[in-house]
């Protein structure tokens, strides 16, 4: 296996595949939604390959050029990579299964969606890899502005508001990524981040490019209060688009952000406290904005802005438990990437049904749609953090982490908000089994609409059973 | 004076909050500068590895050849840009309106000789400041100038087929990056004796792509009759 | 003080304008050109930093620029294709939270 592994080079293909498969969805518009299918097909598999190699091999490195780093750029797959490529690729492919039904009646639509969404996985594959610094810029970028492209393909007023402030804050996130960059390579000599972690020593000239690039990251992860302009965007997005953002891109800018902190092992209890204090926030807001809406979109999405809070608890649990933490954070993080692309799914299929996304005009709709109702209802499950989900794991392992320091306060944050969670999960099928007084078409949705969210709600749900495998990926990550 | 936008323009306590948090981070971010840097840059390396890369040009070598992927990326970076142009509708009406004569003169001068001017910047590209994106802004600003002219010559041209265009610069940069892996080397290694030319292909396909991406762009949406 | 140092201070400068413009403006098109002057900035803060150094000139800040200025056209180009979309859609080149305020400064702030 080893063998076979290591006769193509996986990891750029990754990169490549979807890269090629853009221009060629956007060369042919009239076969781009069989393109889209084929190229995401063999991206999935070539993303799944890395992650065999690193899980049979350890770490990889793939020198692009034949230049070593400092002077050339190298491409890394360690295991938090290629966990984020696996979410990627999982979360990818129903979402491509499912946009390809969803988007069967628009065609205008069709041929502009495949090509936007492969030079986005083409960016969040290049960006999980990336050993690079300013490599990793320019990763951001094609990231944001694919994403920007495909909110704003909708085409409603909203949605291009949403756009333009996505763009806006993508855009000041970036700018903020790249004066850290110019200031580490005066400081440091080199982009390399392998090279950066052994001569940067702290101080002044690591603080402040640091600072910047984490306060970029921030912006584009949409951590409260930089949230501003995630619940417009990704609640008036088409349904894939909303499971992608949600679910995909959100996470990079993370992963990135962790990332940077695993490399430069930052001290000091001030920043850890800060980003903690700041996640809490977000999960007591995020979930009681998501009680008061009345549309279902902006409920997932101001659910996305809480659940993003739980990502950031582990920064003030880590200096003691840094295992526990940093895996129980990551995991949540795979497992929300599941569980919210599902719940964006459903939202969309219900949306589908009726026309509407009303909340309290479902009007009973379990009794058309009860598999996108379990998919709903199972999503939920994993991110209020019942077993065994992965969110379940996840937050077991963030509780573990601050009981075992005596951290009473984070632990409190952690099961009330599960509690917030499940509350604004309830509202939503409590009314999917009311009977609404007013009339409301009814549309027939595909049943592949249905069964792709049921599948990701489901794996999300089954990602428990998969910690004791994925978990050891991280050893030599954390630091 | 309306008083109803006093009451929605940002007050002053929020302004002087800004130019303080501006302060301090411009603060932060010059003491970071004056720092006495801790390592040296690459430039040595980038010296001792030139005569390998195919190029003269200190910045054209680590542009296209050691960090060649940061251009691909680039690349797609601005073919991903104008697919999401398109994607957002038709291209806005240009009002047709009586050019200035300065412009046309200035036309009449200046578009014939762009397309030597992107030859050259395309060709010096190798040994002095120059390069593909150079030579396309060169011809895509012909281009513009030509748009804005509103002048529509009588000339009857085929139509032009512009997605291949578009597509044919990271087309063929991702081409070659394969090209060269026969024989053990690692995706876009090109080999030393024929770096020159394959940057020089891959420039020049490049050159085509970016002049009309950003022509494209000037025009801001899909022309009528693509799909 | 060396030419790079100025340089890179002058980047600085233009970041702060930026950004305070940025946050500050309502109609969308300064917005972009708010961005668009950051990004100046940050370039010049990059070309600035690397000349600051005894030994010549760096050319891995210039290619970084050079990389930096592709992408900034790219970003600006959508940004103002979007605003023109947002502006025929809505009425009014601002987002929603903007759109009472004074656009084309007016009221002389």
């Amino acid at each position: 296996m080893s063998e076979w592994l290591a006769g193509a080079p996986w990891m750029m293909l990754a990169i490549m595949l979807p890269l090629a498969g853009a221009l060629v969805a956007f060369l042919l518009p009239r076969h781009s939604a069989l393109v889209g299918l084929g190229a995401g097909l063999l991206t999935a598999c070539a993303a799944l390959a890395v992650m065999l190699q690193v899980a049979a091999d350890g770490r990889q490195a793939y020198q692009l050029g034949g230049w070593p780093a400092p002077l050339g750029i190298e491409l890394v797959a360690d295991g938090l990579s290629v966990l984020m490529l696996a979410m990627t690729a999982v979360v990818g492919v129903a979402v491509s299964v499912y946009a390809r039904v969803y988007l069967a009646d628009s065609p205008d639509k069709v041929r502009r969606f495949w090509p936007l969404w492969l030079f986005l996985w083409a960016a969040l594959n290049a960006l999980f890899q990336a050993g690079d610094a300013f490599n990793l810029y320019v990763t951001l970028e094609l990231m944001g502005l694919s994403a920007v492209a495909l909110v704003a393909l909708s085409g409603s007023g909203p949605a291009l508001s949403g756009a333009m402030r996505y763009l806006l804050v993508s855009l000041l996130g970036s700018l903020s990524y790249l004066v850290g960059v110019a200031l580490l390579y005066h400081a440091y000599g080199t982009l390399d981040l392998a090279l950066l972690s052994e001569r940067a020593d702290g101080g002044l000239q690591l603080a402040v490019p640091l600072g910047a690039m984490i306060a970029g990251l921030l912006l584009k992860t949409g951590l409260f209060p930089f949230h501003i302009w995630l619940p417009p965007a990704h609640g008036s997005a088409r349904a894939p688009v909303s499971a992608l953002l949600s679910g995909l891109v959100v996470k990079a800018s993370f992963y990135l952000l962790l990332r940077l902190w695993f490399t430069f092992t930052p001290e000091g209890q001030g920043v850890p406290l800060l980003l903690g204090s700041l996640g809490a926030t977000a999960i007591f807001w995020g979930s009681i904005q998501a009680l008061r809406q009345k549309r279902l979109k902006l409920l997932v999405a101001y659910s996305t802005v809480a659940q993003l809070g739980y990502l950031f608890i582990a920064f003030p649990l880590a200096n003691l438990e840094p295992a526990l933490a940093w895996g129980g954070s990551i995991y949540l993080a795979l497992s929300h990437a599941m569980a919210k692309g599902a719940m964006f799914l459903a939202a969309g299929s219900i949306m589908t049904q009726g026309g509407h996304d009303e909340i309290d005009e479902l009007d009973r709709v379990v009794e058309r749609m009860p598999l996108t109702l379990a998919a709903f209802a199972l999503s939920g499950i994993s991110l209020a953090g019942l077993p065994p989900s992965g969110g379940f794991v996840g937050k077991w392992m963030l509780l573990q982490a601050a009981m075992t320091q005596g951290s009473w306060f984070w632990a409190l944050v952690i099961i009330v908000g599960g509690l917030l969670t499940a509350t604004y999960v309830f509202r939503v099928l409590g009314f999917a089994f009311t009977k609404s007084p007013h009339e409301h078409e009814r549309h027939d949705v595909p049943a592949t609409m249905e069964w792709t969210a049921l599948v990701l709600a489901l794996g999300a749900v089954l990602l428990g059973f998969a910690a004791p495998w994925a978990l050891p990926l991280l050893e030599g990550v954390l630091p | 004076m309306k008083t109803r936008d006093a009451a929605t323009e940002p007050g002053l306590a929020f302004r002087i909050g800004l130019a303080l948090l501006l302060f301090a981070i411009t603060a932060g971010l010059a003491l970071a500068l004056l720092a006495e840097p801790v390592a040296p840059g690459v430039a040595g390396q980038v010296e001792a590895a030139l005569g390998d890369s195919g190029a003269k040009n200190h910045v054209t070598a680590v542009l296209l050849n050691f960090r060649g992927y940061d251009t691909l990326l680039e690349l797609a970076v601005l073919t991903s840009a104008l697919v999401g142009v398109w994607a957002l509708g038709v291209a806005p009406d240009i009002r047709e309106t009586t050019p200035s004569p300065v412009l046309l003169g200035m036309n009449s001068v200046l578009i014939p000789l762009a397309p030597l001017f992107c030859a050259y910047l395309l060709w010096a590209g190798a040994s002095r400041p120059g390069g593909a994106f150079q030579a396309g802004a060169v011809l895509a600003a012909a281009a513009v100038l030509y748009n804005i002219s509103c002048r529509r010559p009588e000339l009857r041209l085929p139509r032009a087929p512009l997605r291949p265009g578009i597509v044919i610069g990271l087309g063929v940069f991702i081409a070659t990056g394969f090209g060269v892996m026969g024989g053990g080397r690692a995706f876009m290694e090109y080999p030393a004796g024929l770096a020159g030319g394959l940057i020089l292909l891959i420039e020049t396909a490049a050159t085509l792509s970016i002049a009309l991406i950003l022509a494209s762009l000037f025009v801001g949406g899909r022309p009528e009759g693509e799909p | 003080m060396s030419s790079g140092l100025l340089f890179a201070c002058g980047g600085l400068g233009l970041l702060a304008i930026g950004l305070w413009a940025l946050v500050l403006r309502a109609h969308l098109i300064r917005k972009v050109l708010a961005v668009n002057v950051m990004g100046s900035g940050a370039f010049l803060l990059l070309v600035g930093a690397g000349s600051m150094g005894e030994t010549g000139v760096d050319p891995v800040p210039q290619a970084m620029v050079i990389t930096g200025i592709v992408v900034a056209i790219s970003a600006t180009a959508l940004a103002l294709a979007l605003v023109l979309r947002l502006a025929n859609a809505t009425g009014k080149p601002a987002l929603p939270e903007d759109r009472e305020r004074d656009l084309m400064d007016e009221g002389g702030r």
